[in-house]
């Protein structure tokens, strides 16, 4: 009888998945500076790190900024606290480019690094630089003893998101899928159990795709700054989600069941296809912010990191499994409610 | 092994002349009721005319390009509603009579295509006299035209299979929009990118892909409707 142990499973996993993506601390980093500009001559910026230990590593605790091959100590450094501390420039060298990366080292986070951390202001930017120092004595090389989430710029503690977000749209995307073999499978034998099938999947597919958009538009509020952004990849799955709510408007609109089933089966593989060529296929011939989406990396970004694969993973299999489930629940439910009607009739 | 070969040829002879069949009936129908026809025309030239009263004059050339696509697909919407919407059921019988399945819809499309070539290239005109010739200045005048003649199969074949959906309803122009509306807008996205760039004088090579875009979408959809059009048929 247990044929179902793959239904425990994934709700198993998916719970798991959540837990665990949510109590994993997130690895050091630096989120924050200000000013965000270094003047000509001296300029003293307060460094804001998270989950960083300042004031333990005071010992081994280095900072640099870098420009272009030329790399900038400060003459001065004060420690705050564990997540604070304050750093004085002194720059008037020919610099090589516009921007300025940070890096903070030491024992306990290692080597902390925030891309184009700053603008130059004021200085001569030319084709040589004219010195560069030698700030440090050793880099301090960690190996990570406890289990953390990458820490990115601009992304910080929203990473998490993509244990969510990315799995619904992968259990979307199955989902449909299973609704199109069926509606394909209605209109080769026109049996209305496979109409059901169909209609079932893609309300779990909705469902997903509803929450697909909600964790996606909270993680573009928090990344690129507005809860919707005109871009190809948002607009395509928007348009997915109006596309299946268009085939239950179908659904419903015609009273004669077999027909209703077979306007659905018709509408919905043409759909599908509209809708593939539309999330898969255009976007990608225009500029995106998206991952994924016009040279922007997608999963390759966190290759690196073992950690949150470990998680994600399982964590889109889990997601698919509970979707089909969903579906499946879904499907029983209504067969149960159209044997009651006959039972009553 | 000569028999498939002429078999198949015979096949397509067949087809060509009950697509043909079909075709001449809708012209005939369409001369016979000139008010349908008419109809389409007059809600082009009263969308621009609205567009006129409410724009002036547009010189913007994405303002200008979009607007024109945006009249010309509800146009198109009024015309491909018709088209099996108008059927009476003896008629109906009659097309069933008359060519098999895929004949009827490949015929549709045809004089969809036909019937909305002639509005769009006529909607251009009126709209160019009232919404003034300023974006045209630096066009690429045979690529505007290819991205017209491109616009107007790629609406009316995409939009037959649905409108022959929609006619099965009882709302036949609301479940129209509904239907076709997300089913369009990747073709109306690439047509509006492919005439913009027209306007602006892009060069063919830059511009051609958008060209061979829209043309793999039209194939897509004449193909999608040519396997799934005969389960709407059989009634």
């Amino acid at each position: 009888m247990s044929i179902s142990w793959w239904k425990w499973l994934s709700a198993l996993v998916v719970l798991t998945t959540l837990i665990v993506g949510l109590k994993t601390p997130l690895s050091p980093g630096i989120p924050n500076v200000n000013p965000t500009k270094l003047d000509y001559g001296a300029t003293s910026v307060t460094v804001t790190g998270y989950n960083t230990h300042f004031q333990k590593a005071s010992e081994s605790l280095q900072i640099w900024v870098k420009n272009g091959d030329a790399i900038f100590c400060p003459y001065e450094t004060a420690i705050v606290d564990e997540n604070t501390m304050r750093a004085s420039f002194s720059i008037t060298e020919v610099l090589e480019g516009a921007f300025f990366d940070l890096y903070v080292n030491n024992d306990i986070d290692g080597t902390l690094f925030l891309p184009q951390a700053f603008l130059q202001n004021g200085m001569e930017v030319g084709l040589k630089p004219d010195k560069t120092e030698k700030c440090l004595d050793r880099i301090s090389v960690i190996e990570a003893e406890t289990y953390d989430f990458p820490n990115q710029p601009i992304l910080n503690e929203t990473i998490r998101n993509i244990l969510v977000h990315v799995p619904s749209w992968f259990a979307m995307i199955l989902v449909m899928l299973v609704s199109l073999i069926y509606s394909i499978k209605y209109l080769n034998n026109s049996k209305l159990e496979f109409d059901t099938r169909a209609e079932t999947a893609a309300h779990a597919g909705l469902l997903f795709a509803f929450i697909g958009l909600a964790t996606g538009s909270f993680w573009a509020r928090f990344t690129w700054g507005a809860w919707w952004v005109s871009d190809p990849r948002l607009n395509g799955a928007a348009l997915g989600v109006l596309v299946y709510l268009a085939y239950f408007v179908l659904k419903s609109s015609v009273s004669d069941r077999e027909k209703s089933a077979r306007l659905a089966a018709v509408y919905n593989i043409f759909a599908f296809t509209m809708m593939i060529l539309f999330i898969m296929v255009l976007p990608r011939m225009t500029d995106s912010l998206h991952p994924g989406v016009g040279g922007n990396p997608a999963f390759s970004q966190y290759d690196l990191d073992d950690n949150l694969r470990l998680v994600f993973y399982p964590a889109v299999a889990g997601w698919m499994g509970l979707a089909l489930w969903i579906a499946q629940l879904r499907y029983r439910m209504i067969i149960l409610r159209l044997r009651r009607k006959t039972r009553n009739e | 092994m000569a028999i498939p070969r002429n078999q198949s040829s015979i096949f397509v002879d067949l087809m060509w002349r009950e697509v043909k069949a079909v075709v001449a009936k809708d012209l005939k129908m369409e001369l016979r009721q000139r008010h349908s026809i008419g109809g389409v025309l007059l809600y082009i030239i009263a969308s621009v005319f609205v567009a006129y009263l409410g724009f002036k004059q547009v010189t913007n050339v994405a303002t200008w390009n979009a607007l024109f696509w945006i009249i010309a697909l509800f146009a198109s919407f009024n015309a491909a509603a018709r088209s099996f919407s108008a059927e009476t059921e003896g008629r109906k019988l009659y097309l069933f009579s008359l060519a098999s399945a895929e004949a009827v819809v490949v015929g549709k499309m045809l004089y969809n295509a036909i019937l909305l070539l002639i509005m769009v290239f006529l909607g251009f005109a009126i709209y160019i006299l009232m919404l003034g010739s300023t974006p045209l200045l630096d066009a690429n005048w045979g690529a505007l035209i290819l991205s017209l003649v491109l616009g107007a199969t790629g609406l009316s074949f995409t939009l037959t299979l649905v409108s022959a959906l929609a006619a099965q309803t009882d709302n036949n122009l609301g479940m129209m929009a509904v239907l076709g509306l997300p089913v369009i807008l990747p073709l109306i996205l690439l047509i509006i990118r492919f005439s913009k760039n027209a306007l602006d004088g892009i060069a063919w090579s830059v511009n051609g892909v958008y060209a061979w875009q829209i043309v793999a979408v039209t194939i897509l959809s004449l193909g999608l409707s040519y396997i799934l059009f005969p389960y709407l048929w059989r009634e």
